[in-house]
């Protein structure tokens, strides 16, 4: 099992290194947005809209990131991984590789917010893993959204509309909990019941990606 | 008759429930005044909704352990009667919050929409409007079946966390709201009035079983139309 599931895994790494296009369309994506809302702002926005802001970019850098990776699979190719791995395995392999992908726009997003709409957060690490947490949240729910939409025509527009209304509360203990990292005082022990909540939503993310996907590969 | 003794007793209840609603004694509170009576419509439409919502999603799976037609009209029709009481759910809403939310106690449009429980009705609609928007990209029946079953079933189980997490994130104007004495933000039985309890129970069984009713007699319009397919 954890060998086809490295070797999927292997294969979209070494396809995002030969097309390289997409991944650096997806980092001029988050370098355009940042840069145009840094125009719109005639100066830094104050914490909250900062908070905002960020989380609502995060949530369209992972729906352009995530989008193509089922999309990119063509039916032929389908059908040979459908004979060489279980549906388990290679749905295990396009979330692991969609959460690093996710993982490191996160973090360039990050460094970007920081060069251009300054920097209101004051506890820098715990912010950090907010934002690790959060990415792995939100990629988790767009790579089975793909996975939907991938079935249908009209898919990228259709990826936003089915994953927005279900990642619409996990956003918003993400952005209640960055609040953590602005310096707003919480009661003793919320922030890591917040955290551990967020945790247990990715988990139920994960055992029904792997319920439903089998129904979803077979044609 | 004996299949159809309880749409006579979803008639019977929903006139009790209106006549009762309507003329029965009720607690005079301030700012709620007459209007506690918009209880026996407003509430029983979220119940409604809720309910239709979980025999939908019963539907979807049981689609995906057989494969059986029926049972994707069943899920999509459930689930179409059950975003109709939602959105009669909102539109009770906006008479009630019309004459007390945003008259006697001064709040905009903006803090009402930012209330717990309109948000969790307005995701459950939007999972709802994207499981329909799904339905209708898809030109292959079977397959069109078994894609939104999968989207119902994952839409619907991520919904419950949603609706047990928010009311706790956010304060509310509803009563339970974090903070105030009752505690708890989901339902509170020790909430309601000895005298309106005997009107709000029948009206829940009622209401729920009009939609169901309603929602049967698509699925049998639909069943109809479609009959060369099922064979």
């Amino acid at each position: 099992m954890n060998k086809k599931v490295f070797a999927l895994l292997k294969k979209d790494v070494l396809l995002e290194f030969r097309q390289q296009h997409t991944f650096y369309g997806v980092l001029l994506y988050i370098a355009a947005t940042i840069f145009v809302m840094y125009l719109s702002l005639s100066e830094s926005p104050n914490a909250e809209i900062w908070n905002s802001l960020f989380w609502v970019i995060q949530l369209f850098v992972c729906v352009n990131a995530v989008a193509k990776s089922f999309i990119q699979e063509n039916k032929g190719r389908m059908l040979y991984f459908f004979s060489i791995a279980s549906p388990g395995e290679f749905i295990t392999a396009k979330i692991i590789y969609n959460v690093f992908l996710m993982l490191f726009m996160s973090i360039v997003s990050l460094g970007l917010f920081y060069l251009f709409l300054g920097k209101p957060v004051i506890n820098e690490i715990q912010f950090i893993g907010i934002v690790l947490l959060g990415g792995i949240g939100i990629s988790l729910v767009f790579t089975l959204m793909s996975a939907i939409a991938a079935k249908a025509q009209q898919n990228a527009a259709l990826i936003a509309i089915l994953g927005f209304p279900v990642i619409l509360p996990q956003l918003l203990l993400l952005m209640k909990m960055s609040k953590a990292a602005f310096a707003e005082v919480f009661k003793e022990g919320a922030f890591m019941q917040l955290a551990g909540l967020t945790c247990l939503m990715d988990a139920l993310v994960f055992i029904m990606a792997l319920i439903l996907f089998p129904y979803l590969w077979k044609d | 008759m004996k299949k159809n003794w309880w749409k006579i007793l979803s008639l019977i209840l929903l006139i009790y429930t209106i006549i009762g609603g309507l003329l029965f004694k009720v607690p005079r509170l301030p700012i709620l005044n007459e209007t506690i009576r918009n209880l026996y419509f407003h509430v029983c439409m979220w119940f409604g909704m809720m309910l239709l919502y979980i025999v939908s999603f019963v539907y979807s799976v049981k689609y995906l352990l057989g494969f059986q037609y029926q049972n994707d009209i069943k899920a999509s029709n459930f689930a179409k009667v059950g975003s109709w009481f939602g959105i009669l759910g909102y539109l009770t809403g906006i008479i009630w919050v019309s004459v007390t939310w945003t008259t006697q106690q001064g709040q905009t449009l903006a803090t009402v929409l930012k209330e717990p429980k309109l948000i969790g009705a307005a995701i459950a609609l939007l999972i709802y409007g994207a499981y329909f928007v799904l339905r209708g990209s898809f030109t292959d029946i079977d397959k069109r079946a078994r894609i939104s079953a999968v989207y119902n079933i994952f839409a619907f189980v991520m919904l419950f966390p949603s609706i047990w997490i928010i009311p706790r994130l956010v304060g509310s104007l509803h009563p339970g709201a974090p903070g105030s004495d009752s505690g708890n933000p989901a339902l509170n039985r020790n909430d309601l009035d000895e005298n309106m309890r005997m009107v709000f129970y029948p009206a829940v069984i009622g209401w729920t079983l009009l939609g169901v009713w309603i929602a049967t007699l698509k699925i049998r319009l639909q069943i109809l139309k479609d009959k060369k397919i099922l064979n």
